[in-house]
Order: C-alpha cells, then sequence, then structure tokens
C-alpha cells in the first residue's frame, strides 16, 4: 500500500525533469501515440473529424494539466476511453503533441496507398534495403533496425527519409566517419561517444571503441549514408514501400 | 587517578570530543585536514591549503574506498551532497535524505539515519540533498518534504525537526544550511510550484525561527512594488545552495533563484525582485543591506542560486572586497561586496538571450521566452548551475563547471496557479538531457558540451578551459599545490592543473558526478573524497 502510494509521487518526476522537455521525452511520447491513439486519430493526429491533434489547440484543455489529465481519463460521453498512462506517461504524449504542431507538414506528398506485397519485394529486392537495414532479424547492421518502424515513425516520416534522407538524421541513427593514424578510413554507427574515445559499430558489424588520440580525423556526420530513392524508385514504388514499412510493428 | 576523577573526566571528554564551534568553522582555513561546511570555508571558495597531493605526485592517487548506497528510487536522484569530515570522522547525505557517518579513513559506517520523507514531497527535479551544517556536537539537514532538522553527530539520533515550509504546496529543504555565529541559515527550494521564496535564521538548540529576509517582498516591503498585482503570492524566489558570509562586514551574502512562473513574465510586470538575485544581509537581523539582480524580470528560469565567492584582490590598484558570481545566465560578474557596487562583468559562454550588460550590470534584453517559443543562448540548465565554482587565491583564477554553446527554445503559456502543481506556465527544450545522462551521448558536438574553465577576475575572460564531450554537473575543488578537482557527466573524475587546464590525472567513476568535490588530512595523510552515481570515491596517495 505504502509502496503504490510512494510509486505514484514519483512517478510524475520523470517527465517534468529539468522543467523542460527533451527530445528522449518526445520520442518516447511519440511511440506511445502511434501505438495507441493513432489507431483513432491517426499518425497526423486529424483521424478524427474536427479535431486536430497537431494544430496545439485543444477544444476541452485550457493547459497541459488538463491534457493529461484527458489521455489518462479520457472524456465520459465520447468514443475517447481512459488510457492506463502514468502521469509522467501522459506528459510525454503532451510533449509529443506539441511537438507535431512545430514539426514540419508531414503530409505524404504521395497520396497513392501503394501496394504493401510490392513493397516488401522492392525492399528486398530491386531497393537493396537490406544490405544496411534489418527487418525480423534480417538484413545488414550499418543502419537502423526496421523491425519497428511501423510503430515508431509516421508514413510521412518514413516517405521523407526514402526521398530525403538527409532531412532528418535521428540522434540513435549518426554515422562516424575517421581516419586512423595508418591513414586507414574508419565508418560506423555512432553508439556513444566520451571526451576521449567513440564507441561504434563498424562495417563490418562489429562494436570497436576508437581512441580519438589514435585517430589523424573523426567526424560525426550530419548527412545520412543511405541515397535518396527519389530518382531511383518511382511515385508509385517509394508508395508501395511506404505502405510495407508502415505494417512492421515489431513481435507485439 | 581515582574512580571519581575518572568519571568527572568522562563526560566532559566526550562534550569535548566532536566540537565544532563556530570559532572553528570561522577560522576552517587554518585546520585544513577538515571540512567544516559546504564551501570547506565561510568565503565560498573551496580552496584548501593541503599540498600533499602535488602536481607531481597526483599521478599516483588510487582509490582508498568507496561507499555504495542504495540506489535510487528514480534516476533524478542523484548524489549531490558535499560531505563534512570533523577529526577524522565524514558525514555525508544520500538521497534523498539518509545521512551516514563514517570513519573518513577506511569508509567503515557508524552510524545511518534514515529519514522517512513524506510522501507528499514534491521535487522539480529530483529527490536530492546537497549537504549538512555542523555546530557543536549536532548535524543540520533539510528535508525534502520541507523540514529543518538537528541531528545528533554522535549517534544519529534526531534532536529537533521543524517545518519551513507545506510540501503540498511544493515547498523543500534541498540547501545545505550554513552556520553564522549561533544560528542555522536555510530556507525552501520550490520554484517551480509557485512558492514564496525566503532566507531565514533558526535558533540552533530549538529550531525556533530568530529572523526571516522575504525574497519576494509582500505588500509594505521594499521591492514589492517590483512585482505587478497578486504576482508576489507565487512568485518564487527560492533557496536550493548555500551562501557564504564575511565575519568582518557581519554579512552573508546569497543566491536566490528564478522567478516564478519560470517563462511567463507578463504576469508578473516588473524587475521582481529579490528572484535571481544575490542579497547581503546583516547576519544578526536578516535586514537587507544591498541585493544585485543579475536577471531582472527573468524569462529563463535563471537562478542566481550559485556560491557567492568572497575574496580580498587587488582591484585597479587598490585592495578590494570583491564578491564572484559565475550566473546560469551566462554572465561572470564581480560586485564590491561591501557596497554591492558592479565591478564587471562578462559572458564565459555563448549568450544570445542579452546583448551585453550596462555600465550598472544591468543586462541589455534581446531574447524572450514567446508563445511561439525563442531560441536562445544558453539553454535552460544554465551557462552553470548548483555546481559550485572554486577560487585560488595563489592562482588568482575563478573556476567554473560550464555548460558551453547549449541552447532551449523557451515557450511561454498561460496557467492558473494550482497548489502543488508546478507553476511553470511554458517550457524549454533540451537538446542535452537536463538533469540525467542518457545510457550514451550521441549528439554532435555543435548541440553544446562541457568544460570547466577559469576566468581571470580582473578581465572576465577565460584563460583556459578544459574541454569535455558530454557537459558537466560536478563542482571544483582548488588546493594550494595548483590542483583543480573536477568530474563530468561521463564519469571521469580528474585533477587538472590549476595553471593550465592540463589533465595530471583521471579516474572513471562509472556514474555521473553531480557534486562537489572535498579534500581533508587524517594522521597526516591527505584524501580526496567526491560523490559519482550513487557512490562516494574517495582517493589517496599510493603508499
Amino acid at each position: 500500500m505504502r509502496l503504490s502510494v510512494l510509486l505514484l509521487a514519483a512517478l510524475p518526476l520523470l517527465a517534468q525533469e529539468g522543467h523542460g522537455v527533451t527530445p528522449a521525452d518526445i520520442e518516447r511520447g511519440g511511440l506511445l501515440f502511434l501505438t495507441n491513439c493513432a489507431i483513432c486519430h491517426g499518425p497526423d493526429g486529424d483521424g478524427v473529424s474536427g479535431v486536430d491533434l497537431a494544430s496545439n489547440h485543444f477544444r476541452r484543455a485550457a493547459n497541459d494539466r488538463e491534457l493529461n489529465a484527458i489521455i489518462r481519463n479520457g472524456i465520459p460521453g465520447t468514443p475517447m476511453p481512459p488510457g492506463a498512462y502514468t502521469p509522467g506517461q501522459a506528459d510525454m504524449i503532451v510533449a509529443y503533441l506539441h511537438s507535431m504542431a512545430t514539426a514540419p507538414k508531414t503530409v505524404l506528398r504521395n497520396a497513392n496507398p501503394g501496394d504493401p506485397q510490392r513493397g516488401k519485394a522492392i525492399v528486398e529486392g530491386k531497393g537493396a534495403c537490406l544490405t544496411c537495414h534489418r527487418v525480423n532479424g534480417v538484413g545488414g547492421f550499418s543502419g537502423p533496425d526496421l523491425s519497428e518502424i511501423g510503430a515508431n515513425r509516421r508514413s510521412a516520416d518514413i516517405e521523407r527519409s526514402l526521398l530525403d534522407p538527409d532531412a532528418e538524421i535521428r540522434a540513435d541513427n549518426r554515422t562516424v566517419q575517421a581516419v586512423g593514424r595508418d591513414g586507414k578510413k574508419i565508418t560506423g554507427r555512432l553508439l556513444n561517444q566520451d571526451t576521449y574515445s567513440l564507441q561504434i559499430l563498424n562495417s563490418d558489424a562489429r562494436l570497436v571503441s576508437l581512441q580519438k588520440a589514435n585517430l589523424r580525423e573523426f567526424e560525426i556526420m550530419k548527412t545520412s549514408p543511405m541515397p535518396s530513392y527519389k530518382e531511383k524508385l518511382s511515385t508509385q514504388e517509394v508508395a508501395d514501400v511506404v505502405s510495407y514499412l508502415v505494417t512492421l510493428k515489431g513481435r507485439r | 587517578m581515582t574512580v571519581r576523577r575518572l568519571t568527572l573526566l568522562l563526560p566532559c571528554a566526550l562534550i569535548m570530543s566532536a566540537q565544532v564551534s563556530f570559532e572553528r568553522i570561522e577560522r576552517a582555513a587554518q585546520e585544513p585536514r577538515n571540512w567544516l561546511t559546504y564551501s570547506g570555508t565561510l568565503t565560498g571558495q573551496r580552496y584548501s591549503s593541503l599540498t600533499q597531493i602535488t602536481s607531481t605526485n597526483v599521478k599516483n592517487l588510487e582509490m582508498k574506498w568507496v561507499l555504495q548506497t542504495r540506489a535510487p528510487a528514480e534516476p533524478t536522484s542523484k548524489y549531490e551532497a558535499t560531505s563534512l569530515v570533523v577529526d577524522g570522522v565524514m558525514y555525508t547525505v544520500q538521497p534523498p535524505n539518509v545521512l551516514v557517518a563514517l570513519d573518513a579513513v577506511s569508509g567503515r559506517v557508524f552510524w545511518t539515519y534514515a529519514y522517512n520523507p513524506s510522501p507528499a514531497a514534491r521535487l522539480c527535479c529530483g529527490r536530492i540533498n546537497r549537504g549538512l551544517a555542523i555546530l557543536g556536537n549536532t548535524l543540520f539537514m533539510g528535508t525534502i518534504d520541507g523540514n529543518l532538522m538537528a541531528i545528533d553527530a554522535r549517534d544519529g539520533h534526531p534532536v529537533w525537526t521543524v517545518p519551513i515550509g507545506d510540501p503540498k504546496a511544493g515547498y523543500s529543504v534541498t540547501v545545505a544550511p550554513l552556520i553564522v555565529k549561533n544560528k542555522v541559515i536555510a530556507g525552501p527550494a520550490g520554484g517551480e510550484y509557485g512558492i514564496r521564496g525566503f532566507l531565514a535564521a533558526y535558533d540552533p538548540e530549538t529550531g525556533k525561527e530568530v529572523w526571516r529576509f522575504n525574497t519576494i517582498p509582500g505588500p509594505g516591503e521594499p521591492g514589492h512594488e517590483t512585482w505587478g498585482g497578486d504576482s508576489w503570492q507565487h512568485g518564487g524566489g527560492s533557496i536550493w545552495t548555500p551562501g557564504s558570509y564575511d565575519p568582518d562586514l557581519n554579512t552573508i551574502f546569497w543566491g536566490v533563484g528564478n522567478a516564478g512562473p519560470d517563462w511567463n513574465g507578463d504576469v508578473r510586470a516588473g524587475d521582481n525582485l529579490y528572484s535571481s538575485s544575490v542579497i547581503a544581509l546583516d547576519a544578526d537581523t536578516g535586514k537587507r543591506k544591498w541585493h544585485f539582480q543579475f536577471t531582472p524580470h527573468d524569462e529563463f528560469d535563471f537562478d542566481a542560486t550559485q556560491v557567492p565567492v568572497l575574496a580580498d584582490i587587488n582591484w585597479e590598484g587598490k585592495p578590494r572586497k570583491v564578491l564572484m558570481f559565475a550566473n546560469r545566465n551566462g554572465f561572470f560578474y564581480v560586485l564590491d561586496r561591501v557596497t554591492g557596487q558592479f565591478l564587471l562583468g562578462k559572458p564565459f559562454v555563448k549568450v544570445t538571450w542579452a546583448s551585453g550588460l550596462d555600465a550598472k550590470g544591468v543586462p541589455i534584453r534581446v531574447g524572450h521566452s514567446t508563445p511561439e517559443g525563442m531560441l536562445v543562448y544558453p539553454d535552460n540548465q544554465g551557462a552553470t548551475n548548483w555546481y559550485n565554482p572554486a577560487y585560488s587565491p595563489r592562482t588568482g583564477l575563478f573556476y567554473i563547471p560550464s555548460w558551453v554553446n547549449t541552447y532551449s527554445t523557451y515557450t511561454s503559456r498561460v496557467e492558473a496557479y494550482l497548489e502543488g502543481n508546478q507553476f511553470t506556465s511554458g517550457g524549454a527544450t533540451h537538446d542535452v538531457p537536463a538533469l540525467r545522462p542518457g545510457a550514451t551521448n550521441r549528439r554532435l558536438p555543435e548541440q553544446g558540451w562541457g568544460a570547466i574553465q577559469a576566468v581571470d577576475p580582473h578581465t572576465g575572460l577565460v584563460k583556459w578551459q578544459f574541454k569535455m564531450a558530454d557537459v558537466t554537473d560536478s563542482g571544483v575543488l582548488a588546493t594550494a599545490s595548483d590542483l583543480v578537482f573536477a568530474g563530468g557527466r561521463e564519469g571521469y573524475f580528474y585533477a587538472l592543473d590549476a595553471r593550465t587546464g592540463n589533465v595530471l590525472w583521471k579516474s572513471m567513476t562509472g556514474g555521473q558526478v553531480s557534486a562537489g568535490p572535498i579534500t581533508y588530512a587524517v594522521d597526516g595523510k591527505q584524501f580526496v573524497s567526491v560523490p559519482a552515481g550513487n557512490a562516494i570515491f574517495t582517493y589517496g596517495l599510493r603508499e
């Protein structure tokens, strides 16, 4: 009994830490939103007629506190159900909703719904996506694992990544390019860093810790190693790939 | 010796054994083997005259002992306390309010007192404590549920507990109290909950309040006119890092927290005294002698909760009593501590909320918190924060744990005050996690980094800086052998050359350093001790 009281008291602090929101909070909020809310509200927050969650205007909530309460308690007499969230989790969803309002407009450039079966064939064949990406244990390691991409990203984000890979690179998907003392080029995904070292998953899919003192130079890239598929795939093919990727929601 | 004489002597010896008189605290610099107050001495310099560990032999530092704590209940329960050391006994506070007395040589525990805080306690930024004060045989500790406590240093038994503020309304006590003469000085945190702050003096025997200075002046008090309407009632002005004291001037100097609500200044028209200010108070009466407001009408949560550092230095050819202050708002200040006169102010990191300071030290504002959001340097955690600075009279340099080139987008919103809820009226984005490191750091260098910076107070210019890939929440310690000790979020604890910033020694603790290091000696052997992660690490020279 006592434990539950203490837990409830402690939980809101997590999201309020620093009395601001971190990109990590928004990302966690996005994950919760896409897996729970997007079923009705749609990935862009405009799935319910007359409700635009990405507009930063909430008819029934004057402030974040009230929005948090609605997310947890639902709205009686409407299809909006209560959600089993802690106040901290609800705060993350609130943070995500605010971020949607300021994010670049994410409507699909391609209104074509696409064919997931054809998309799967392109991902595994012509697109050669699995050279770098993994889906359910198959594929390479140098790009992000796509097994849960449909739960983590909106279709418009996926489309944008396909057409313009440099538009947004998440912190977890950064690449390091380095040159060793011997002149050897080293490339890998940045896993961690500190004042003296870089931890990477190198191009041979090995975990390597590089000492900065042993490098001639190194750079955390602001561009993506992924090619743009703008010219490589037709509009229809891009739509097919997107429609397949949004079905990948991991083993849930 | 007869039995009768022995019994007479024994109680006397016991009473004398742990006596920390105020005279000892006042002259703490003369007994550097001990660490009698948060900053080591009342000046706030965190400078030690111990010289056994030198720039030559510091490479031989090795770990002597570690005190593990129970894992914190939440990731923001950081170990922020500065330990005290009195004649070979260390006293420390593990988060949130677990007091431990231990052997400073071996780390063996004498006793533990775990205070059980009320579940009503609410803190914006972690259930933490910054340390203790000691007077006589009594330790003084603030509690996260708004109390000030006296605990017997000999057996860890509570002596008295007095409420300072209501935890249900967001009042908590995280500051290490300061002993000034026969008073315990402390005040409440809670600037994000719409508290009305104060600094107060308490009787060490009873806990009875002796005087109180309202950091947010009420009707009839000077400065009240700097608050529009009723906004003063929830104006913040919290107290959460220790102050300093000048015995010659009989003056207490203390930094005051941000105005509330944090990010919407429109609802509190005016300068909002004494938020984001340093206040100089008469130690006997609590009456204000002067104040200096670093960030009038703050809209960025720029608490002035840094330790005011007192030194007597040569200023433009004449000896001068100065107060140095590295502020969360990004400027380093030198003030005359007799009058409060502004002498110098220079940014030590990238600052865009102000284009500079005028001749009186008033910032020239260009950045604001807006409903749409405005990107401003430095970020919401500030250019520095609760992590204590240090000053070495030998090098004449002021050492700052800095967050360099960080930024936030500050957004204001309209919000009604509701008791016990956060009253911040807006938000700030963080590219650098505010309080706790992520498991990994995958940020770009231009998203900000940490440094220990050495500033020359005569010019305000950074003489050297030691850069870290991640930011630092560590305090700084300076010693008379020209060493500077500090750590960072990555878990390294460093000894730097105080004149050049070169790394002379480092140790990986495996946890974020969120407290200030101390140094002390027992039986002629010097130790350096710092909390990191959930433990205290104590180092000494290899024998």
